[in-house]
């Protein structure tokens, strides 16, 4: 992790309400390389909206603002609508958590993806198919051609999965910002989607933010982990080394997952300090 | 009474031409606490669902309680089996507050003092008396599944299907709600039944569990079994790898079976 692909600094997101101010990411900054970076933490925690911050997907009311806020030596601030368009996308992409949200009901999946390809290239349309099967064949669609035709609806939750990283691999990102990618999915479908995106960011060398409450899979997963409270990071710390987390929340919640081989008995359950919502 | 609480032979669901439940049979003992797990489509909600007499349709044998649900689902049925749902945000009317959400039940069921069961019951799952006149909007996740399970308490049953209780739920939230079903369990001598994708969620609340795919029960376990990794089936196997994070190495023994949409 030499060069930086993507640097935060002081990230705030607010959402200025009738009746009041919400203040959901407060002062955020990191730093990543093209490594497998987590961000956990739980609801209201701030970090799906850290991710859209990123590629400038908060909607209205919120409002971004941040000292720093740059992809691959581009200010993401000062990029026009259009610009930043071109930018996401093609060099950014991200996947949802629900493919059944994320895909176009009335569109077959091939058309989707293919047009997702012509938009950031100049591809003609039977280079687009062509390139749209291989992507079909690389997140591991057994039938591509037959896949190509279905309507969202047709295919399963973990093949709706795969069809969306499909999708947003196939312009070639260098970030990929994936938020709960697999929390709609049962758990050994899970492990086979993690798989295909492990190994696509690995061949192609892309940085990837990996959103998720669940601290298990993110710890097992990622290569680092940011772990955030009240719209703050509390803890960063290297994945493999979660167990020795030093805040007082991460452990906390560590402590408060069941775990199939521990005997039954009460969780310790996580007291919330009120200073945690203040400077880290 | 001797014999099994829950007891279910050979119960067979179909809705059309799938079969959503297939033979299943298992039992559950008074005061016991069972899982049944299973990923989603497996039937595991299905079995619950014809339990809390939800769904009539359907072959086989099924008792709770010595009732046989075969034959009209009686009023003091449902006083002695309650239902908790997965989400609190869905399952508790927005426009009621909390008092009026239990009244409602003792009303239905012609309870004697609601007002002092009212009280009695929020304090239970640990609600103190100013929760009583709010609404869903104004409690958090966790205080919205203890008033959900405080409305399956105030009938005072002996039995609580709870379907996926804390799947919805934060993990610290999660950890608030499991505490509270044991000490809830202790406390009342409640039989549970626990239906839930999450193992480890079953290694914390149950003795014995049953492994639900594809309408089918594939295995039947105690729950120690399961805490030392020793199913006798593969697929609970996968699911136990699986739950315990990722692993690029499992990946590959883990089949794809989802393939066809």
């Amino acid at each position: 992790m030499t060069d930086a692909l993507l640097t935060i600094e002081d990230l705030h997101v607010r959402f200025d309400l009738p009746t009041r101010q919400v203040h959901a990411v407060r002062g955020v900054s990191f730093s990543m390389g093209r490594e497998k970076l987590g961000i956990v933490g739980e609801s209201g925690s701030g970090k799906s909206l850290t991710g859209r911050a990123i590629i400038g997907q908060v909607a209205k009311p919120g409002v971004v603002t941040a000292t720093r806020l740059e992809f691959d030596g581009i200010d993401l601030r000062t990029l026009d609508k259009a610009a930043r368009r071109k930018l996401t996308g093609r060099r950014i992409g991200m996947i949802m958590q629900d493919p059944k949200f994320s895909l176009n009901p009335v569109m077959t999946v091939g058309k989707q993806i293919a047009e997702a390809y012509r938009v950031h290239s100049n591809a003609s349309a039977a280079e687009a198919k062509k390139r749209t099967l291989d992507m079909l064949a690389a997140v591991r669609i057994r039938e591509p051609e037959r896949v190509w035709g279905l309507y969202p609806h047709e295919v399963s939750g973990g093949m709706g999965q795969r069809i969306m990283i499909a999708m947003m691999l196939i312009p070639e990102p260098d970030l990929l910002i994936a938020d709960e990618p697999t929390s709609a999915l049962d758990v050994t479908v899970q492990t086979q989607v993690l798989a295909i995106i492990d190994d696509l960011v690995s061949q192609r060398g892309m940085g990837l933010i990996f959103i998720s409450h669940d601290l298990n899979l993110v710890a097992s997963f990622c290569d680092r982990v940011l772990v955030m409270y009240g719209g703050r990071i509390v803890e960063t710390c290297r994945a493999s080394e979660l167990d020795r987390a030093q805040h007082p929340y991460t452990r906390g919640l560590l402590a408060a997952l069941p775990r199939i081989d521990a005997p039954p008995g009460d969780l310790p359950v996580l007291r919330r300090d009120p200073a945690w919502m203040g400077e880290p | 009474m001797t014999g099994p609480v829950i007891s279910v032979r050979d119960l067979t669901v179909r809705f059309g031409a799938s079969v959503a439940v297939d033979s299943a049979t298992f039992s559950v003992g008074k005061g016991e606490s069972f899982g049944l797990v299973g990923e989603s489509g497996s039937g595991k909600t299905t079995v619950l669902r014809v339990l809390a007499g939800l769904i009539r349709d359907w072959t086989g044998a099924a008792s709770v309680a010595g009732h046989d649900l075969k034959r009209q689902r009686p009023r003091s049925l449902a006083r002695m089996a309650q239902l908790v749902f997965q989400d609190p945000y869905a399952s508790l009317h927005p426009l009621h507050t909390v008092d009026r959400v239990l009244g409602e039940v003792a009303a239905i069921h012609r309870l004697d003092n609601p007002n002092e069961r009212i009280e009695a019951v929020l304090l239970a799952v640990g609600l103190g008396p100013e929760f009583r006149f709010r609404f869903p909007h104004q409690l958090s996740g966790g205080q919205r599944q203890r008033v959900a399970v405080a409305r399956a308490l105030i009938l005072e049953p002996t039995i609580l299907l709870l379907d996926e209780p804390t799947s919805a739920l934060d993990v610290s939230v999660q950890a608030e709600i499991l505490n509270l079903l044991r000490r809830l369990r202790a406390e009342r001598g409640l039989t549970l039944l626990l239906v839930t994708h999450n193992l480890a969620v079953v290694a914390n609340l149950c003795e014995r569990l049953a492994v639900m795919r594809r309408g089918r029960i594939v295995e039947t376990m105690d729950a120690e079994r399961l805490r030392r990794a020793e199913p006798e089936q593969a697929y609970t196997r996968q699911l136990i790898l699986a739950s315990r994070g990722y692993d690029r190495a499992n990946a590959a023994e883990i089949a794809f079976e989802t393939e066809v949409g």
